[in-house]
């Protein structure tokens, strides 16, 4: 008896001791992490003078991220949300088979990310680069740990908790109609402004480029025979064809060099800026108005192929490579002079730099499939907060890649003619005066190694990426013998990418308006009644299409003006995404913590107001819209005068709509907040209600 | 050691798996299997086309982002 109890106090000792020492370890590890963190931070933040290796940020950031995941998204999900694990999501209670299904952590942990991962972490950190390495890095892991990460979370949790309603539905429940129009609104803005700007990176990546075109154009039989297969040869075997169209495309970029090279097919596949506008608005158009099937489908399994590959094969490049960062931490352009867009650090890099810190478009994400498919809770933190954090990385990959480049050659590219000049010896003395230099010879060639005639005005950050990216693979992975193949591939990789966001875009926008239109004539809300689908996918083509064509046409590059309207409207949208959060978070009676959701509130109704203000009233006609217009007015007219002032007073009044919708929606939230907080309301949350889960006794036995 | 390995082996057909898991369902082959299942259809020509039907109206609504 003494025997077994001594035995037992002991095995009860080693128990506690092993405790303790795992509780130590643990303690010891994260220390550890927080100091090597503060240490990568703050060689990024304070380093100055020489150029300093990229694995610094990488260093930074993946302690960022740790610290974040494991204390600040624990303490939103314990204190404020209190997940729960007991509790029945809509993808258990709805289980349909089709959108509501219980599905693996992980598997939904894919699905998010390959949606919310687009383009926009790449371009946007490429042109804040013009500031330096250091204001884009903060901001993409500041915004995201503190913003971007926790609005993803927070939207997503709150979607499951209402059987994964839109964004749209919650705001009308939570703070009133007014607030669900705007919602509305803001979608087809933002979709609008995003379809024209992403039209445009494409036109300046492929202009005066018969590779890059051959490659893309190539893409399109190659989606039509993926198309032809899946449906008669191989039905339903996607991952499949996915490698086989995979193979072609590559294929396709092999033998664009062949007709770069032929002077006859080179001709047939160089198109001026304005022909590739036509021809990306007609696929806009066609790939709204075709069955999915046939085109759109195909070409998003392909391009998702692509995008999850390569964003791992940078991740190896760069770890291989571990290349130095040639740009200064911070340039001469915080001023608000910079070539590639012109305004200051605030608000603009904050602006420019949406989806790698914080990005509206998610919230639509994180209420659309993604609720309907979590099994848990308790899963919503690894999948909103944890796949935020991802895409968050990969801008960080982006701003690598720019800034490994000479930063001479960075301007040369990114900068439009009407700056720098058109002749590359103006070009490159213009640039080498500011400090950064570069000479003619030495972009030409750059440009012959990777296969161009020119790089220079290649705006809108997608060249740039490519170029950066092409010296990231070349140097790790196949030499510099392969340099104008990986350039080719970062270009197709990027159009590709771009490309599935124009025609799901273009098809999303359109079922909107339908929906919409349905109420004023009945058959135009009947998605498969072909008069209006052609009549809506016109129409929504034409919308974008004018931001398109208004940015072809822009003799300061059009990338200019456009990408902030952009940021904005999709910061916009984030800021109606936190409302809603922080209104729920005040109905939980949760009011202490509201800070977590109010402070990236506040944080970027101060950035959208003051950008829209710049880009409305500021004196310089390079940033204000109302000013170039002035500006135009005394310059000397040319044919396209009149068209372009309308343009600037068009984007003065769009900006000014989006102000007064933000407004407008905080007005509405802060009245809510203030009558709960007051006791005048009465805090009615719109919440499915509990059922416990058969899950966790399911997997108790 | 060869407890390690097998350790080793386990987790690296856990990730595969998962991965593999991931990807069927970012790429509809996973709803494809699950909409056979439930109407208890043959994968067919006709039957990839139901599929893409009932499926589609859905899906294309599916926001993408930047």
């Amino acid at each position: 008896m003494s025997i077994c109890a001594d035995g037992l106090a002991l095995c009860t000792m080693l128990l506690w001791y092993e405790n303790e020492m795992q509780k130590t370890l643990g303690i010891l590890a994260w220390v550890t992490i927080a100091l090597l963190g503060a240490v990568a931070v703050a060689t990024v933040a304070l380093h100055r003078g020489e150029p300093i290796n990229a694995l610094w940020l990488v260093m930074a950031a993946a302690c960022c991220y740790a610290l974040a995941y494991r204390f600040y998204s624990k303490f939103i999900a314990a204190k404020i949300l209190t997940l729960d694990g007991l509790r029945a999501t809509p993808a258990e209670r709805l289980e349909n088979g089709r959108d509501f299904l219980v599905t693996n952590k992980w598997v939904v942990f894919g699905h998010h990310f390959a949606a919310i991962a687009g383009p926009g972490p790449l371009v946007g950190p490429v042109l804040a680069a013009q500031f330096g390495y250091l204001p884009g890095t903060m901001w993409v892991l500041a915004g995201a740990v503190f913003a971007g990460c926790v609005q993803d979370f927070v939207i997503l949790l709150f979607s499951v908790r209402r059987d994964g309603k839109s964004l749209t539905e919650m705001a009308k429940d939570e703070i009133g109609p007014i607030g669900g129009f705007v919602a509305y609104l803001a979608v087809i803005a933002i979709l609008t402004i995003l379809l024209g700007v992403v039209a445009l990176i494409v036109v300046n990546a492929l202009k005066s480029s018969p590779w890059a075109t051959f490659t893309i154009a190539m893409t399109m039989p190659v989606a039509l025979l993926m198309g032809v297969y899946l449906r008669r040869i191989r039905p339903g075997k996607v991952l499949e064809v996915s490698a086989l169209g995979f193979i072609l495309v590559l294929a396709a970029i092999w033998g664009g060099q062949y007709v770069s090279q032929n002077p006859a097919l080179a001709r047939v596949f160089t198109f001026s800026a304005p022909t590739l506008a036509i021809l990306i608005m007609v696929y806009g158009f066609a790939a709204s108005a075709l069955p999915v099937w046939l085109l759109l489908a195909p070409r998003d399994y392909l391009s998702t192929f692509v995008k999850l590959g390569t964003i791992g094969l940078l991740a190896v490049g760069i770890v291989v490579l571990h290349p130095t960062l040639h740009m200064p931490a911070l340039t001469r352009f915080v001023d608000g002079t910079g070539p590639v867009f012109a305004g200051k650090i605030f608000p603009f890099a904050f602006i420019t730099i949406a989806c790698g810190a914080i990005s509206g478009f998610h919230a639509l994400i994180s209420s659309g499939t993604t609720p309907k498919m979590i099994a848990r809770e308790t899963e919503t933190r690894m999948v909103g907060y944890g796949a935020m954090m991802c895409e968050s990385a990969v801008a960080i990959m982006a701003i690598i890649a720019a800034c490994v480049m000479e930063p001479g050659v960075y301007f040369a590219i990114n900068s439009p003619a009407g700056i720098v000049g058109q002749a590359p010896a103006t070009a490159a003395a213009t640039i080498s005066a500011w400090g950064f230099p570069v000479t003619a010879p030495q972009m030409q060639a750059l440009a012959h190694a990777v296969g161009e005639q020119t790089l220079y005005n290649r705006t809108g950050g997608a060249p740039a990426f490519a170029v950066g990216m092409a010296h990231i693979f070349s140097h790790s992975l196949g030499g510099e013998t392969l340099m104008a193949l990986w350039y080719h591939f970062a270009i197709m990789f990027e159009a590709l990418f771009i490309l599935t966001i124009l025609d799901a875009g273009t098809r999303v926008a359109r079922f909107m308006v339908q929906d919409a239109l349905g109420h004023v004539y009945k058959p135009l809300g009947r998605t498969s009644w072909y008069p209006s689908i052609l009549v809506t996918s016109a129409l929504i083509v034409a919308m974008w299409g004018y931001f398109l064509w208004q940015g072809v046409k822009d003799p300061l590059g059009g990338i200019n003006s456009l990408w902030p309207l952009f940021g904005i409207s999709n910061q916009l949208l984030a800021t109606v995404a936190l409302c809603v959060a922080t209104t729920i978070i005040i109905k939980l009676h949760r009011a202490r913590y509201a800070a977590v959701t109010l402070a990236p509130l506040a944080w970027l109704v101060a950035v959208t107001f003051t950008a829209s203000w710049q880009k409305i009233f500021d004196a310089s006609p390079r940033v204000g819209f109302l000013a170039q217009a002035r500006a135009l007015e005394t310059a000397p007219a040319t044919a396209a005068t009149a068209r372009l002032i309308f343009n600037n007073r068009l984007d003065a009044a769009v900006t000014g709509v989006l102000v007064v919708m933000v407004t407008l929606v905080l007005f509405e939230s802060v009245r809510e907040w203030l009558g709960i907080l007051l006791g005048t309301k009465e805090a009615r949350l719109k919440e499915s209600p509990f059922v416990r889960t058969r899950l966790a006794m399911e997997e108790q036995g | 050691m060869n407890r390690v390995r097998e350790a080793i082996l386990n987790s690296a057909a856990i990730l595969f798996g998962t991965v593999f898991a991931a990807l069927r369902e970012i790429f509809d082959e996973a709803p494809y299997l699950r909409f056979l299942n439930r109407t208890g259809m043959e994968s067919s020509s006709a039957a990839y086309a139901a599929f893409r039907q009932e499926f589609e109206e859905a899906k294309v609504r599916r926001p993408k982002c930047c």
